[in-house]
């Protein structure tokens, strides 16, 4: 019997435990993300679809035109066009062409690029119902962030 | 001319008594998820309006813009009437519920009966409801929630007659005033000179949970096994309804504890301390969304129980403790009162 009121009293006592533990949960911020309105920033090793890096220096990209990652490409998902132009030295990038459909982000252009001219985009919000948009110009796409 | 003042003047009463309760019931719902939200660290409704204060009137306005739709082989007068059943009855509560010392509707002479008889429509509208469905979840959800609340319904009558005789009326203004005072003077505490009185406040607030459905006894609608219980079938404004009603009993509930054990509009401060020791409806209604409040937070605390554990702890615990509970307070009035 002495058991019985014991357990009557332990049992209410973890209740209130439990009811103050909620209501200090409360008064606490919420950890959640508002997500359209806020997002976290991607962390340095996440893996987006390849992009040209800009050049500080000149303001464009570094890229030579030399079809190395063109050549590594696995899936054949890289394309680049580049044309002669008077009175520069080497070949001129004229469009950079990326179906990204097709990428599996192993990162073997990067690897191969020797003048280091591409990197991971941090870009994460990808969704749309047409594949034609997942093909990218990576040369429009540069100039486009100026 | 007398008949027409009279008209207008129930006619006033019934448009803010049924304000009260839509306007209570519907901000509940806010409050529900607003503290929910933050109880699990979110935010809770935050688009519609600033802190998403004008979710509900959007959520309103959703539902009523729904179709009503009636599924095939229900019983179509019993599926109809369920959900205005559910809501009608704690409409007619508010009637006689004393805010203040002149603020009620109608003083009724037996007001805690009347409570009590139309509160337990209620019963009747799930039953009516789930069975009407032609639902297999919507039947086990009436069967329990009936099976429940005759349950509970036995304890927290006799917690009532304690109460009553305590204070020797059943005109809820009458109990106000028998606990005229500070908090002490009031029927919560042994220091009222029933001894009894904490029990039966905890008791009464148990049966009262048990009652309204809430969590942890919401069986009835225990989403996670019987889906949404009695209303599965239930779309738009007929389930707006049971949802209106729920909440609005709800208030009725934390309304009733505070008549009966917290002292109505008394404040709990000895009146000679100024301003805070003055009674008014503002003691009343802070005191009420207090213990809504509670409830709330013991919703999203408590995990649900299971059914024979619930019939349980009121056959075997809750009944025979209120008799005794009634027997010893009978006793205590006979003999020191």
């Amino acid at each position: 019997m002495a058991g019985y009121f014991t357990n009557i009293l332990s049992g209410t006592k973890s209740l209130l435990v439990g009811l103050s533990i909620t209501q200090k949960e409360f008064f606490k911020k919420p950890v959640t993300l508002q997500y359209p309105w806020e997002s976290l920033e991607m962390t340095p090793r996440y893996r987006g679809h390849i992009q040209l890096i800009k050049d500080p220096e000149t303001g464009s990209h570094k890229c030579i035109s030399c079809g190395m990652c063109q050549r590594g490409c696995p899936s054949n998902c890289i394309t680049i066009h580049s044309e002669k132009q008077e009175g520069v030295k080497g070949k001129v990038l004229v469009k950079y062409e990326l179906d990204f459909t097709k990428c599996s982000l192993c990162g073997q252009c990067i690897e191969n690029c020797k003048p280091s001219a591409i990197e991971f985009s941090k870009e994460y919000n990808l969704a749309s119902t047409r594949k034609e948009d997942f093909h990218y110009d990576l040369l429009k796409r540069l100039k486009e962030q100026k | 001319m007398d008949l027409g003042i009279n008209v207008i003047e129930m006619l006033l009463y019934l448009v803010a008594i049924i304000g009260f309760a839509a306007i209570n019931a519907a901000y509940l719902v806010w409050v529900e998820r607003k503290g929910a939200g933050h109880i699990q660290r979110r935010t809770g409704p935050k688009e519609v309006g600033p802190y998403g204060l004008l979710q509900p009137l959007a959520d309103g306005a959703k539902l009523m813009s729904k179709q009503l739709i009636i599924p095939a082989g229900v019983d179509k007068p019993l599926f109809m009437v369920a959900p205005l059943l559910a809501m009608v009855p704690a409409v007619m509560i508010f009637v006689t519920i004393p805010f203040s010392e002149n603020l009620v509707a109608r003083d009724i002479n037996i007001g805690l009966l009347v409570i009590f008889a139309f509160a337990s429509v209620n019963v009747l509208s799930l039953l009516m409801g789930g069975w009407a469905s032609r639902n297999k979840y919507a039947v086990i959800s009436a069967a329990r929630a009936v099976s429940q609340n005759v349950a509970y319904e036995i304890p927290l009558l006799v917690m009532t007659i304690t109460i009553v005789l305590v204070s020797g009326s059943l005109n809820l203004r009458e109990i106000v005033f028998s606990q005229a005072g500070a908090f002490w003077h009031w029927n919560w505490l042994p220091t009222n000179g029933n001894f009894l009185g904490p029990i039966t406040f905890i008791m009464f607030f148990i049966c009262y949970l048990a009652e309204t459905n809430r969590a942890p006894f919401d069986l009835g609608e225990a989403e996670s096994e019987l889906i949404a219980g009695f209303h599965t079938e239930y779309g738009s404004m007929g389930f707006g309804l049971f949802f209106m009603g729920e909440y609005a009993n709800i208030v009725i509930g934390s309304a009733l504890i505070v008549i009966l054990f917290l002292g109505g509009w008394y404040s709990p401060f000895p009146e000679v301390v100024p301003f805070l020791g003055s009674a008014g409806v503002w003691w009343f209604l802070l005191k009420m969304y207090l213990l809504i409040w509670l409830v709330v937070l013991i919703r999203w605390t408590f995990p649900r129980v299971t059914l024979w554990s619930l019939l349980n702890l009121s056959w075997k615990i809750l009944i025979p403790f209120s008799l005794f509970n009634l027997l010893a307070s009978a006793g205590l009035v006979k003999f020191l009162g």
